[in-house]
């Protein structure tokens, strides 16, 4: 059972990163959401504040390595030039293009993946942000919490997009 | 929290606003370096990674920017957060369509 250093690090920026987001997603909205009073009780909503503050931040950091991890590692190797007459297999950008039947999970797909990913960590450190400053201001501002709740859920699909074209990409044509 | 009382509205709206000019920034980005040759080879700021490395660069400075600005002018005021949430919702959705594949390639390859 054999592991490369480049596989290793796919599986860090995609299963590692990625995912735990995807994990800290649903705890997070449903905590922002439900910060109201009136459902939970004020020493209740208080408390979760703090905790939302916690996750939210570790969330943003989590996005950020993701994209940067992704972009100056896992990408480079991706998009690398195969000398003339190498094994395409090894070259994932070519290898997709060499064939019209594969060719659109780079154009679409990769294409697509490696733009909207940077959107996630941006959308997400603008509600951290939010959440630290207003703290527990934010349980009677019912306005700001639910549009950083709409801005969460877009940098969640963001990131979907990403983790769901990252992961049938490296199935079709995989980092070694 | 006694630092927590006063607070206006401004502080999120202009993290919000700020984001959505980033949001559309990438997409603009992505949408000219798509149309316009000389531009593309200006945002290959690191060759292995191409031009999503000006892109994304350039997008986060302008996120910055942006947040720096707006913060700065509405630091303690109470601003229409629901039209600022709404301007928001635009931009990003801009970016959205600005990073969308099917779109950008319209303007070549």
């Amino acid at each position: 059972m054999v592991i490369t250093w480049r596989e290793f690090w796919t599986v860090i920026h995609g299963m590692g990163l990625g995912s735990l987001f995807f994990i800290a997603f649903s705890g997070i909205l449903v905590a922002l959401w439900n910060l109201c009073p009136e459902r939970v009780g004020v020493e209740e909503s208080l408390k979760r504040v703090r905790q939302l503050g916690i996750a939210i931040w570790s969330t943003a950091i989590i996005l950020w390595a993701t994209v940067i991890t992704g972009t100056y590692t896992v990408y480079i190797w991706y998009r690398a030039q195969p000398p003339a007459g190498a094994d395409l297999a090894q070259f994932p950008r070519s290898y997709l293009l060499s064939s019209p039947d594969r060719a659109g999970w780079h154009t679409f797909g990769m294409e697509w993946k490696e733009h909207i990913a940077w959107l996630a960590p941006i959308l997400v450190t603008a509600v951290a942000y939010i959440i630290t400053r207003y703290g527990t201001k934010l349980v009677e501002e019912e306005k700001i919490r639910k549009a950083t709740a709409v801005i969460f859920s877009i940098a969640f699909f963001a990131s979907a997009v990403a983790v769901a074209f990252g992961a049938f990409i490296n199935k079709m044509a995989p980092i070694r | 929290m006694e630092q927590q009382k006063n607070l206006y509205n401004g502080p999120a709206a202009a993290a919000i606003l700020a984001a959505g000019i980033s949001c559309m920034a990438l997409g603009l980005f992505t949408t000219l370096a798509q149309a316009i040759g000389p531009l593309k080879k200006a945002l290959n700021l690191y060759d292995p990674a191409g031009p999503l490395s000006g892109k994304t660069t350039f997008a986060v400075v302008a996120w910055l920017a942006a947040w720096i600005i707006f913060g700065i002018l509405w630091k303690n005021k109470q601003v229409g957060f629901a039209r600022v949430f709404i301007a928001s919702l635009v931009l990003i959705a801009l970016g959205l369509i600005g990073t969308f594949p099917p779109f950008f390639e319209m303007f070549g390859h």
